[in-house]
């Protein structure tokens, strides 16, 4: 179903001849009409409870989303955690299809059928794939241990998280902004990002969006003149270079005019061990994290 | 400029055909003249055109250059003593999403690309103005894998050949854009499409089917240029009966995949075509398909009249990485030896010899975690333990190869192979899947690993003597642009942050780049017109070219 919408949003379609054109466009409009027509008169899951198109949802679902979302959809270093209750961007029958079918704008959720690598899905597999999720997903939304508001204390507080981490507006630049994290990440991710933050940098879809993912790399440059920067990759080329230095001042560079460039996989954030962040504390701040991101 | 003599007496011999006198001849003559037209009335595209390429360099008819797919323009304008100062001359935006990988056809003065969604276009190449487009009114319901993409045409007499997203081939009139036929070559539901260049041979339209990604039978299609009548089809997954077929285990190769979506080369001296194969199907599961499954991931040396199998082979034998041989098949000439060179998608650059399909080595020319070990022959065998497996197995190099359908060159001045190397290993799920047909049927999926090891890519300069490598430009991840070599010194490639870059072909220094805004998805080529030679590449939405200011 993504395709009629595909040429809608193209628009124009080619002809040299202008009435033939027009009356093709229309007989495009015509068949949007209708498929819009037929996704909306369906928004139940017509596959809801089949044990058996859940099986074959999780051959799509490996095919199709596995790649950001995990192997049992429990959230890739891209994806978010799909066995959550609660989804952000809608837990009907009726949104998980058109999150799935349209994607999510301004993220890495590409549309159906457009990441320019796999093979996309009928409206049947998608069903399939929903049935999929419903089987893997907990049943009620988790209980949040800890104290969110402790959590949000230390956030701003003593631990320094938002030195470098800005939760709505608040905060600083220099890390990912978390204001979404907390619906996106399972808590294991986020857990592993505190302890140890370079194990795993923070990481955009490769591929078909690889023009642009920012992993957070360190880097430190050494410019003509001699002044040192050390800060984050925001973004680079074989040639180029543009970064945010640990005073959140942007630096445009010319690689071959630098006196030296260094990059590392070594996460600037420290890692939070035990005497840092006691297990409590932790479980405060993740409860923050968790509950602010929460749909 | 030999070329436009040749014109001209293609001209007269037009005119006289015509039934003009001498006098109108050189009247008409003058007259274009004085207009400064690059060619009023262009020459038809001979088959004998076609396979003495090498004396219109300032002409690229056809994907990969020549018939030897060396994808290497003899025009030496633009060298490596004035490539710093290349600027752009024209851009023609297609205003489609999507990968844009066309390589462009130039004949005497007109370019020729196809676009997403099947589009298709001539322009004026020495201003990007258009005389025709052309778009396919396609099925809503075709799925094709990997992006609604076309990577070319196929030029022969007054038409341009051209592949559908919907598995059809379609014959274009090169002056109008109109529909001169259109032929079904199998019904798109199943899985099928074509994507690949055509190649004319003769009187013939070679097409190669894609769907590796669906339980489709791949295969390779004739075509008469003329009326659209198929002349002959070689099924790419022998039937009951046929050699080869005992490689599948019981009713597989129905759906056995081993698509042809890359365009083949052609050796006109032994009248031999070599075209290269893709994955068996499902791609992740060998489980149900037990034997090597002919002639998946193959190279295959056919007869061009009847289509008849002269030898293949098998790079990749019972795949089970999504490993597809289909890399462009150059031809090369040693001394005396007769080669078909690839570097593999499975990460092995191949020497065979293109008389009888013997392969002469095979070294890595990238990571390589999958095979640790050679058959008598040379050639490497797959590790048991590199299986994919139920939670994942990782395995180098991953699903997208360590290559892949972009283009390498051979440039027979500094005899070197250049080939855009991809290091990105990949997770290799398995599972069962039953088949349906036209939906995708991988057995299962692939990730990207999750350590901290970022995927790079490099162009790498080989020396074929050896298989080792002389030099190589590192790319910061990896590319799906291919590569151009030039008479000037120079070699031509794109990367996946937008850069198109001039290289010196002896050193790999780096002498230009020009920053596209978008992922290069395509491989480069280079025309002349006026005697002014142009670089041209497929980037974003856009098809740039560069010029001599």
């Amino acid at each position: 179903m993504s395709i009629p919408r595909t040429n809608l949003r193209r628009g124009k379609l080619w002809s040299r001849r202008r009435d033939l054109g027009l009356l093709f466009e229309c007989a495009v409009l015509v068949a949007c009409a209708a498929a819009a027509m037929a996704l909306r008169a369906q928004d139940k899951n017509p596959f809801a409870g089949d044990a058996k198109a859940a099986k074959v949802g999780e051959s799509q679902f490996r095919a199709n989303c596995a790649f950001c979302h995990g192997l049992g959809a429990r959230g890739g270093g891209r994806g978010p955690d799909l066995t959550r209750a609660q989804k952000r961007h809608g837990n009907a029958d009726a949104d998980l299809f058109r999150t799935i079918n349209e994607g999510v704008p301004g993220t890495a959720m590409p549309p159906n059928g457009a990441t320019q690598q796999g093979v996309g899905m009928t409206e049947q597999e998608i069903w399939q794939v929903i049935s999929y999720i419903r089987s893997v997903q907990a049943k009620a939304p988790a209980q949040i241990p800890g104290n969110a508001a402790h959590g949000k204390e230390l956030f701003y507080g003593n631990v320094g998280c938002s030195t470098c981490h800005m939760i709505q507006g608040k905060g600083g630049r220099l890390g990912p902004d978390l204001s979404t994290t907390g619906s996106a990440r399972s808590r294991d991710y986020l857990v592993e990002s505190i302890r140890n933050p370079s194990r795993r940098l923070a990481q955009g879809i490769s591929e078909a969006m690889k023009e642009f993912s920012q992993e957070y790399e360190t880097v430190s440059v050494v410019t003509a003149e001699g002044t040192k920067f050390v800060g984050v990759v925001l973004n680079e080329d074989h040639f180029t270079l543009q970064m945010m230095d640990t005073r959140e001042q942007l630096h445009l560079f010319e690689k071959d005019k630098l006196r030296s460039l260094e990059k590392s996989r070594e996460s600037l954030m420290p890692a939070y061990d035990q005497k840092m962040l006691s297990d409590k504390d932790l479980q405060d701040v993740i409860a923050y994290l968790l509950g602010v991101g929460a749909p | 400029m030999k070329w436009q003599t040749m014109l001209g007496a293609v001209k007269s011999r037009f005119l006289a055909a015509l039934g003009m006198t001498k006098l109108r001849v050189s009247a008409v003559i003058l007259f274009t003249m004085g207009t400064g037209s690059a060619s009023l009335m262009r020459a038809q595209v001979t088959a004998e055109r076609l396979v003495d390429s090498g004396k219109e360099p300032q002409n690229w008819m056809m994907y990969s250059g020549d018939y030897a797919g060396r994808r290497f323009s003899a025009l030496e304008q633009i060298n490596i003593s004035n490539a710093a100062t290349l600027a752009p001359k024209w851009a023609y935006q297609t205003m489609a999403g999507g990968k844009f990988e066309t390589t462009p056809l130039v004949v005497d003065g007109i370019l020729y690309g196809t676009g997403q969604d099947n589009r298709a276009f001539a322009l004026d190449a020495r201003s990007g103005r258009p005389i025709w487009q052309y778009q396919r009114a396609l099925p809503a319901d075709i799925r094709p894998c990997c992006g609604r993409v076309n990577r070319g045409l196929a030029i022969l007499g007054d038409k341009v050949f051209l592949g559908t997203l919907d598995a059809h081939v379609i014959a274009l009139d090169s002056k109008t854009g109109n529909v001169v036929w259109d032929v079904a070559a199998v019904d798109y539901r199943g899985g099928y499409s074509i994507t690949l260049a055509p190649l004319a041979i003769k009187n013939l339209i070679i097409v190669g089917v894609s769907g590796g990604e669906y339980g489709i039978r791949g295969f390779i299609d004739a075509y008469d240029a003329a009326t659209g009548e198929r002349k002959w089809r070689f099924y790419t997954v022998p039937g009951p009966g046929e050699p080869g077929h005992e490689t599948w285990e019981g009713e597989s190769w129905k759906i056995g995949g081993s698509p042809a979506w890359i365009t083949g080369t052609y050796d006109a001296a032994t009248n031999t075509i070599f075209w290269t194969t893709g994955n068996p199907s499902p791609s992740n599961r060998g489980e149900g398909r037990a034997g090597d499954n002919l002639y998946s991931n193959s190279l295959l040396a056919l007869e061009p009249e009847t289509g008849k199998l002269k030898w293949y082979f098998q790079f990749s034998k019972h795949d089970e990485h999504d490993y597809d041989a289909t890399q462009v098949p150059v031809m090369v000439d040693q001394g005396e030896r007769r080669l078909i060179l690839q570097a593999n998608r499975n990460g092995f650059f191949y020497e065979v010899d293109r008389a009888n399909g013997k392969l002469l080595f095979a070294n890595p020319f990238a990571k390589v975690t999958w095979s640790d070990s050679k058959d008598a022959s040379g050639a490497p065998i797959a590790r048991k333990d590199a299986s994919p497996t139920l939670e994942g197995n990782r395995v180098c190099p991953g699903a997208a190869g360590a290559t892949n359908w972009m283009s390498p060159t051979y440039d027979p001045q500094t005899r070197l192979f250049y080939v855009t190397a991809r290091e990105q290993c990949d997770v290799f799920s398995t599972a069962p899947q039953a088949y349906e047909a036209g939906h995708a049927y991988y057995g299962s999926a692939y990730f990207p690993n999750d350590d901290a090891e970022p995927f790079t890519g490099a162009l790498r300069a080989i020396d074929p003597g050896t298989g080792k490598m002389k030099w190589e430009w590192k790319h910061p991840s990896p590319t799906w642009s291919g590569v151009l070599s030039t008479a000037g010194g120079l070699i031509f490639t794109g990367d996946a942050e937008g850069n198109f870059i001039a290289l010196d072909a002896a050193s790999g220094k780096a002498l230009w780049h020009f920053q596209c805004g978008a992922s290069v998805y395509s491989s480069p080529m280079s025309f002349a017109i006026d005697g002014k030679q142009y670089v041209a590449v497929a980037a974003g939405s856009a098809l740039f070219t560069f010029a001599l200011p």
